[in-house]
């Protein structure tokens, strides 16, 4: 099949690291796949606020209360970022909404597990949040201009994100019995969901390599999740605490760890709407979005009012 | 109940004085008042900012990236409007 020249054009810039535009012309399938990208990753940030919300009342001190608050704010943030990025392509915040709320859209399963003890704070801050940075950090050179762009704002404020959990959890390393038992209960039910992060396999993920060929992803899920075990495994040693991985052990000649078997069937039931908290994770949302309806009414009605007045 | 959405405003940045504003992003909002506060919380949680635009995107209007080749073009082959064009001996001073 011939290729049109606004096609021929595209694929120049895409070859030439020239970044696409909104008013660019763009193959339909290219708009689709950053449409569904960027929204569900705009969902996981809102989504993602849950988890760790549910302990900001709780946090130990006042310091780690106003980190815990900066931080779930940041996501907030991240979240409106890439919905005004993913709203350059065509698509409204109201249908975003609604694909969210009707479960169209996915967001990261890893915000389906409960937050059980503080260290989770710490767990998800190392582990759930650097696997997010290992995944965004390349997604600052993807070809979609506004998407690069907000993912260099997004990758900019996460880094504090993933040093206070580090942190969190070298204090609970040094602490009592019972707070060294929760650091590594923490790590133990919070690092194979965020293996899980990277996505499939790369031979049982049939969007990547058209992703990559328009340089939407840079690195497959496979090269990124075996930079993020790399990196954990010597990392979780200053915590003096260990991978529950049996298998994980340094591999001279690939120069890599080694790790053991993906449970796929977990994961997929998870994004499939079984994990332990998805029922509740949607429903916070939808509640919170009708709950709102008065206020969102109330400023147009607002905005209206003064308009007649001052017209 | 009838659920209408809050404009669309783009976000203009000065990120000190002395430098010009720049888009930083957009959001919804109900008015200017609200888009301008909004914007303090989404895009200057870090100092990022000491001024801030906004403008409803409906009143922004682009040039064709389509015609960018024909708008653009002229002024790659009028290199003499560049100071390097002009061949000077290396013992001119100053200038």
């Amino acid at each position: 099949m011939a290729l049109s020249d606004s096609e021929k054009i595209f694929l120049e810039k895409i070859d030439q690291d020239v970044r696409i535009e909104p008013k660019d012309w763009m193959p339909e399938a290219y708009r689709k796949t950053l449409i569904r990208q960027i929204s569900q990753h705009a969902h996981s940030e809102i989504v993602g606020m849950l988890p760790e919300a549910n302990w900001i009342t709780r946090a130990p001190t006042l310091k780690r209360k106003a980190t815990l608050i900066a931080k779930v704010q940041d996501e907030a943030g991240h979240g409106l970022y890439l919905y005004s990025a993913a709203e350059t392509l065509g698509i409204g915040r109201d249908e975003m909404i609604g694909q969210l709320h009707s479960g169209k859209a996915k967001y990261s399963s890893i915000f389906n597990y409960p937050t059980l003890t503080w260290a989770d704070m710490g767990a998800i801050g190392w582990l759930v949040d650097g696997a997010a940075i290992m995944n965004q950090v390349p997604l600052c050179r993807a070809s979609y201009g506004p998407y690069a762009r907000s993912m260099v704002r997004v990758c900019k404020e996460e880094s504090f994100h993933q040093r206070q959990g580090f942190e969190i959890l070298l204090v609970l390393s040094k602490g009592s019995e019972a707070q060294r038992r929760m650091c590594q209960d923490a790590i133990d039910r919070w690092w194979w969901p965020s293996v899980m992060m990277f996505g499939p396999n790369d031979d049982a993920s049939p969007n990547s390599a058209q992703s990559m060929q328009w340089k939407i992803k840079r690195f497959s899920n496979d090269e990124l999740r075996q930079r993020f075990v790399d990196v954990c495994a010597e990392q979780v040693k200053l915590l003096g605490m260990r991978l529950p991985d049996d298998d994980l052990k340094w591999n001279e000649e690939r120069q890599h760890y080694d790790f053991g078997p993906i449970d796929w069937d977990e994961f997929n039931s998870v994004i499939n709407g079984n994990g332990p908290c998805n029922k509740e994770r949607l429903a916070a949302r939808v509640q919170a979005h009708e709950d709102g309806a008065w206020v969102r009414e109330a400023a147009l009605a607002h905005v209206e009012k003064k308009r007649r007045r001052y017209a | 109940m009838h659920d209408k959405q809050w404009p669309l405003w783009e976000v203009f940045i000065r990120s000190k004085q002395g430098l010009d504003h720049k888009h930083a992003g957009s959001l919804h909002a109900a008015d200017a008042a609200m888009a301008i506060e909004n914007a303090r919380d989404v895009y200057t949680r870090r100092m990022e900012g000491v001024s801030i635009w906004v403008v409803e995107s409906k009143h922004i209007h682009a040039s064709d990236p389509g015609e960018a080749a024909s708008l653009y073009d002229p002024a790659n082959d009028k290199i003499y409007r560049h100071p390097t064009f002009y061949d000077l001996p290396d013992e001119l001073k100053h200038m």
